[in-house]
C-alpha cells in the first residue's frame, strides 16, 4: 500500500534535529576552538581557526588517570555481573521449589529501589569496611545495582531455551554444570550481550558512587573529573567539553560498530 | 557363559540405574548456583535499604558512631520549610517531566518505527544523547546556558537577559527541558519498540473504512501502545523523583533553594551538613514513595495482570 508523505512528521523530525543537533554541534566544535576564540567569538561562530590543543591540555591535566580508573571500574563491574549472573538465572529458569522463587522476587524488588536512596548508608558499609576512596569500594556497589536489570534480562533470554533440548542433554546423562556451559550459555548470547553493554554503560557513566565514596585524584573518575573540572576551572569551557567529546569516545565507537547490541543494552536502562 | 549373560545383565542393570539418577529431575541446579549473587546483592543493595531506616532514626556526623535519637530528625524536617519545599518541587519536576517528555517521546518513537527514508540516518543522531552520562549531559547544557559566555548572550532576542537560571521559573524551566533532552531518546525507544509490534492489519482495516491518518493515529496507534505508555511513566515519575545529577551541576538547588528538590536536599543535608540521620530520613521517604508509585500505577492500570493489547484480532 503506497502512502503519501507525512509533510508534518518531517518538519517535525527537523525540529527535533535542531533540539539534539544544535548542542552537539556547539559540543563539538567549542573542542577545536582555543580559549580566547571562545571568549571572544562566542559559541556558535564557526571559529576562524581550530587547535588540537584542548584535547592535550585534557592528557597533561590528568584524563589519562581518569580514563584508566574507568576502565578498570568498568571491567572490573562487568567481570563481577558475568561471573554471579548467569548462575543466578539458570538457577531462577531451572530450580524448583519455594526458596528461589522467593530469590527471585527480591531480585525484582531491587528493581524499584533508586541508587540515590542508598547512598548514606552505602556511605557508612564502605567506610565500614575501610573501602572508603578505594576504586573497590567503587566497584561493589555498581556492580550490585546493576543486578536486578541484569537478572531480568538473562531470565528472559534463558527462558527461551526449550524443554526438549534440556530433557536431549539429560539423556546424555549431563551433570548441570555441563548444561549450563554447553546449552545455556550458548544459547543465551544475545542476553549476556545486553547485560554487558548494560553494565559497562552503568559502570563507565557511574556518577553517584564515585561522588560520595571516593575523594582523591588517585581514584578519581571521568564522570567524577568532569564535574570537579567544572567547578574548579569553569571559565575553560573548551577544555571541559573536550573532556566530555573523549569520555564519550568509547561509547560511541561501540555505537558504530555494534549498534544493535548497544541499543538493547540501554533498554535494559528502561527495565525491559 | 553363564556369568558373562550375568555380566551384561548387571551392566544394563547399571546403566538402567544411573539413567534413572540423571533423570530431568536430577539435572535442575542446586541453590547453590543462586547463592553468589544473592549474597552479594543482600550485602550491598538489600543491607543499606535497611540501614537507611535504621540511621534515620539516629544521630550521625559521619565520624562518630551513630547515636538513637528517636523521632527527633523526623520532627526536625516536618517544621523544615525547606523540605516542605523540596517535596513539591519534586513534585513539580516530576510531573513537569512526565507532562513533557510523554508527547514528544511517543511521536519521536511512532515516527522512528516508520519506514521514511531519511529515519536511519536521522534516528542514529536522535538517540546520540544517549550515549552520554547525566554528568555530561548536565556539564554541556550548562556550559552552553552560562550568561556570559554561552549561547543566551549571543541570542538576546530570543533569551532576554541570558540569566535563564536566576529565577525559579526559569531554572524549573532548565531542569525540566534538560530532562527531555535527555531521557526521550530512551523513552522514545520504548514507543518505537511498541510501534512495531502493532499488527499492520489494524491500519490496513482502518484504511478500508476510510480513516484517515490522524484517526488511525488516535484510536489504533494511541490504545496499542497502552503497555508500552505505563512502562514509560512508571520510568519517569520514578526517574523523576530521583533527580540528582542535573540539580547538582546546573542549579545547585538555586537560585538560594528554589530548586532544591528532595533527592538534593538530602545530599546536602548528608554530606554538606553532616546530619547523616536526616539525610537518611529523607532517603527513606524517597524509596517508599517510590515503591508505592510503582505499585499504585501498575496496580490501577491492570499491568500486574498482563492484559494483551492484541484482543479482538
Amino acid at each position: 500500500m503506497r502512502r503519501r508523505p507525512n509533510y508534518l512528521a518531517g518538519l517535525g523530525s527537523l525540529v527535533w534535529l535542531a533540539v539534539v543537533g544544535c548542542p552537539l554541534y556547539v559540543l563539538l566544535i567549542s573542542t577545536f576552538r582555543t580559549r580566547a576564540n571562545y571568549s571572544t567569538q562566542g559559541p556558535l561562530t564557526f571559529p576562524s581557526q581550530l587547535t588540537l590543543q584542548n584535547y592535550l591540555d585534557d592528557f597533561s591535566g590528568g584524563f589519562g588517570q581518569d580514563f584508566l580508573n574507568t576502565l578498570l571500574v568498568t571491567v572490573s563491574v562487568v567481570g563481577i555481573v558475568l561471573l554471579v549472573v548467569p548462575p543466578l538465572a539458570y538457577a531462577i529458569v531451572r530450580a524448583r521449589g519455594r526458596t528461589i522463587s522467593t530469590v527471585f522476587r527480591v531480585f525484582l524488588l531491587g528493581l524499584a529501589i533508586p541508587a540515590q536512596a542508598v547512598i548514606v548508608p552505602m556511605f557508612y558499609v564502605i567506610s565500614k569496611a575501610g573501602l572508603y576512596d578505594n576504586l573497590l569500594g567503587v566497584i561493589l556497589p555498581t556492580a550490585a545495582f546493576c543486578l536486578p536489570v541484569c537478572t531480568l534480562v538473562l531470565t528472559g533470554a534463558m527462558r527461551d531455551v526449550t524443554g526438549e533440548l534440556y530433557e536431549a542433554m539429560a539423556m546424555d546423562g549431563a551433570t548441570p554444570w555441563r548444561v549450563f556451559w554447553q546449552l545455556v550459555l550458548p544459547l543465551s548470547k544475545g542476553g549476556l550481550s545486553s547485560v554487558v553493554v548494560f553494565a559497562a554503560l552503568q559502570a563507565w557513566n557511574g556518577f553517584l558512587f564515585p561522588l560520595i565514596l571516593t575523594q582523591s585524584e588517585r581514584t578519581k573518575v571521568i564522570t567524577l573529573g568532569l564535574y570537579n573540572f567544572q567547578t574548579e576551572h569553569g571559565v575553560d569551557v573548551p577544555g571541559l567539553l573536550s573532556a566530555v567529546v573523549l569520555s564519550m569516545l568509547p561509547i560511541f565507537v561501540v555505537y558504530l560498530f555494534a549498534r544493535r547490541a548497544l541499543v538493547q543494552g540501554l533498554m535494559g536502562v528502561g527495565g525491559k | 557363559m553363564s556369568a558373562s549373560s550375568l555380566g551384561v545383565r548387571a551392566g544394563s542393570g547399571r546403566r538402567l540405574r544411573t539413567r534413572a539418577r540423571t533423570g530431568v529431575g536430577v539435572t535442575r541446579p542446586g541453590l547453590g548456583w543462586a547463592l553468589p549473587a544473592t549474597l552479594f546483592f543482600l550485602l550491598f543493595a538489600i543491607l543499606p535499604l535497611v540501614l537507611v531506616a535504621v540511621l534515620s532514626f539516629t544521630s550521625w556526623n559521619g565520624v562518630e558512631a551513630p547515636r538513637f535519637n528517636g523521632l527527633a530528625n523526623w520532627t526536625k524536617l516536618l517544621h523544615d520549610p525547606v523540605m516542605t519545599q523540596s517535596v513539591w518541587l519534586t513534585l513539580v519536576l516530576t510531573v513537569a517531566g512526565v507532562v513533557v517528555q510523554t508527547p514528544v517521546s511517543i511521536l519521536l518513537g511512532v515516527w522512528a518505527a516508520g519506514h521514511q527514508r531519511n529515519r536511519a540516518v536521522l534516528s542514529a543522531i536522535f538517540f546520540i544523547p544517549l550515549l552520554l552520562s547525566a554528568t555530561a549531559i548536565s556539564v554541556v547544557w550548562r556550559a552552553i546556558l552560562d550568561p556570559n559566555f554561552g549561547v543566551p548572550s549571543e541570542l538576546e532576542w530570543l533569551f532576554g537577559d541570558g540569566n535563564l537560571m536566576g529565577s525559579q521559573s526559569g531554572a524549573v524551566a532548565v531542569l525540566t527541558f534538560v530532562g527531555l533532552w535527555q531521557w526521550t531518546p530512551m523513552h522514545a525507544l520504548l514507543y518505537q519498540g511498541g510501534a512495531r509490534a502493532i499488527p499492520p492489519v489494524l491500519y490496513q482495516a482502518a484504511a478500508i473504512d476510510g480513516a484517515g491518518r490522524v484517526r488511525q493515529f488516535r484510536h489504533i496507534t494511541l490504545p496499542q501502545l497502552r503497555n508500552t505508555m505505563i512502562t514509560s511513566v512508571v520510568l519517569m515519575l520514578v526517574g523523576g523523583l530521583t533527580t540528582f545529577d542535573t540539580v547538582l551541576i546546573l542549579t545547585q538547588g538555586g537560585p538560594g533553594t528554589d530548586t532544591t528538590n528532595s533527592a538534593y536536599y538530602m545530599y546536602q543535608q548528608a554530606f554538606k551538613s553532616f546530619d547523616f540521620g536526616a539525610g537518611s530520613a529523607i532517603a527513606l521517604i524517597l524509596v517508599v514513595v517510590a515503591t508505592l508509585i510503582s505499585l499504585v500505577v501498575v496496580r490501577l492500570s491492570g499491568y500486574d495482570k498482563m492484559r494483551s493489547t492484541a484482543e479482538g484480532l
